[in-house]
């Protein structure tokens, strides 16, 4: 167990490659209550959300979730987020760990002169994922909602283990089709619904999975991570979030800055690079030229136990970020090869 | 976890087999299951002089990277090679997955290591495991 954030999470339960091919292959379950959760109702609460994230919510249908995040006026990360519009004017917007109170507090502060309420739900939920190939299966045994019509980044409302109206989720952070289930955040009931989502899964050869797995299976799936590949030093082209984010909509906060970034051009990019010479690139370890000067970091690496690959993801000049180029992560003191390849490094099947 | 009585041991976690002049090396079953599943290991060439309590390579799981010390002084005089491409056999057999052999320069250097019974009364202070 390890501090995660003031948060007391398991690394792995039974090692982190086998928890990671299990998602990959089968099914996993993690315990991510410590994401936050921040409810917006009421008649302006659609435009409070255009406001402060960077992706359009107006396309949001009841039930449809998307990715998106919150800038600082100089158009740098405040965090990652998914919003889901829950009804005709109520949205829930979940948010990580590590930045709950900033986040929140951002929220209320930037939402006040909407009409609309902002309520810190956190504490309230009890947040487990599901993820794999066969979540829905398991998934679809506890409850009667018909998860076949909820399409990914969509939710729904049922009956789960006995517990009314819960809000199921099709999202996750693992690259894997799967839910996300909020139940409420009593212990007994936490404890009772995580043993009986495992034992639904037994016949699928579900594991328990931690953190190690958690960061390994995002780290194949390119998604990042608050702190690594986003923060409030960096921005969204840099990060190459650029889908994301719809200058179109008439304003948000860092649009500006955005708007003025972009015409100066980015200095830094976000690659994958894949490990050509012996050795593992972890975070932080620095990218060097052929000179050996530093021209960049590594912002999270690690060996990834489905692709058997050692990868990374790094900040380069835009000149070192064309697929194919090789450069140089310094390992223990020695200039160790990689190359830049096309991400993400693993995208899930396509279901026939 | 059991620890062969013919090894001594460091308090870094590392096992040493001497077996007159020579002597085998590995991490114990306590490393590796601390460390998670190994996914890269790095060993010095053979000729390399290793010296007591330095390190002389690495072995890195998917969460860690952990040095090596070596437990005694001496020239590095074979490799295990199969560990760069099967680095998950320590983690299956710690005390059986030999790293390096070494000439040692000194055996007497051996008797301020830790017993089998030494070690495993100090990993159960350690973590409990």
């Amino acid at each position: 167990m390890v501090d995660f954030n003031g948060w007391d999470m398991p690394v792995e339960y039974s090692g982190i490659i086998a928890e990671h091919v299990a998602v990959r292959t089968g099914v996993g379950i993690f315990d991510v209550s410590h994401m936050g959760d921040i409810r917006v109702a009421g008649p302006q609460a659609l435009a409070a959300i255009q406001h402060i994230s960077i992706n359009d919510a107006s396309r949001l249908a009841i039930g449809q979730a998307q990715y998106s995040a919150m800038l600082y006026p100089q158009g740098t990360f405040v965090d990652d987020i998914i919003v889901h519009r829950l009804g005709e004017q109520e949205y829930l917007i979940v948010i990580n760990a590590g930045t709950r109170e900033k986040d929140f507090n951002w929220v209320r502060d930037n939402m006040r002169q909407f009409d609309c309420v902002v309520e810190n739900l956190s504490d309230d939920f009890t947040q487990i994922a599901i993820q794999g190939p066969r979540g829905v299966d398991v998934v679809q045994k506890l409850t009667e909602a018909d998860l076949a019509a909820v399409k990914f980044y969509w939710v729904t409302r049922g009956t789960i283990c006995g517990l009314k109206d819960i809000l199921i989720a099709r999202t996750g952070y693992t690259g894997e089709d799967g839910f996300e289930i909020y139940i409420p955040s009593d212990e007994a009931t936490s404890a009772r619904v995580w043993n009986e989502v495992l034992e639904a899964g037994k016949e699928f050869g579900v594991l328990p999975c931690g953190l190690g797995a958690r960061n390994t299976l995002r780290l194949e799936s390119k998604l990042p991570l608050y702190g690594h590949e986003i923060s409030d030093t960096i921005n969204v082209w840099e990060a190459g979030l650029d889908r994301f984010c719809k200058m179109e909509k008439p304003d948000f906060i860092g649009h500006e800055a955005l708007k003025n970034a972009k015409a100066a051009g980015v200095k830094r990019t976000l690659v994958g690079l894949e490990m050509v010479d012996r050795g593992i690139a972890r975070d932080g370890y620095r990218i060097l030229n052929s000179s050996g000067e530093q021209v960049g970091y590594v912002t999270s690496g690690s060996y990834a136990p489905f692709l058997k690959k050692n990868i990374a993801l790094a900040y380069v000049p835009p000149e070192l970020a064309a697929v194919g180029t090789e450069v140089l992560v310094e390992i223990r003191n020695q200039g160790v090869k990689a190359r830049v390849v096309p991400t993400p490094f693993y995208k899930r099947p396509k279901k026939s | 976890m059991s620890y062969p009585a013919d090894f001594k041991y460091t308090k870094e976690h590392e096992w040493i087999k001497p077996d007159g002049g020579t002597a085998t090396i590995g991490i114990t079953t306590y490393a590796q299951d601390s460390l998670g599943d190994i996914v890269f290991v790095e060993l010095p060439k053979p000729g390399t002089e290793v010296a007591a309590g330095k390190t002389f390579g690495s072995v890195e799981s998917v969460k860690a990277v952990s040095d090596l010390y070596a437990p005694a002084s001496g020239t590095v005089t074979e490799v295990n090679a199969d560990l760069n491409t099967h680095p998950e056999k320590i983690n299956k057999d710690a005390h059986g997955s030999w790293m390096v052999k070494i000439k040692l320069k000194d055996a007497g250097e051996l008797n301020s290591l830790l017993s089998a019974s030494d070690y495993e009364k100090f990993v159960a202070e350690e973590g409990g495991h």
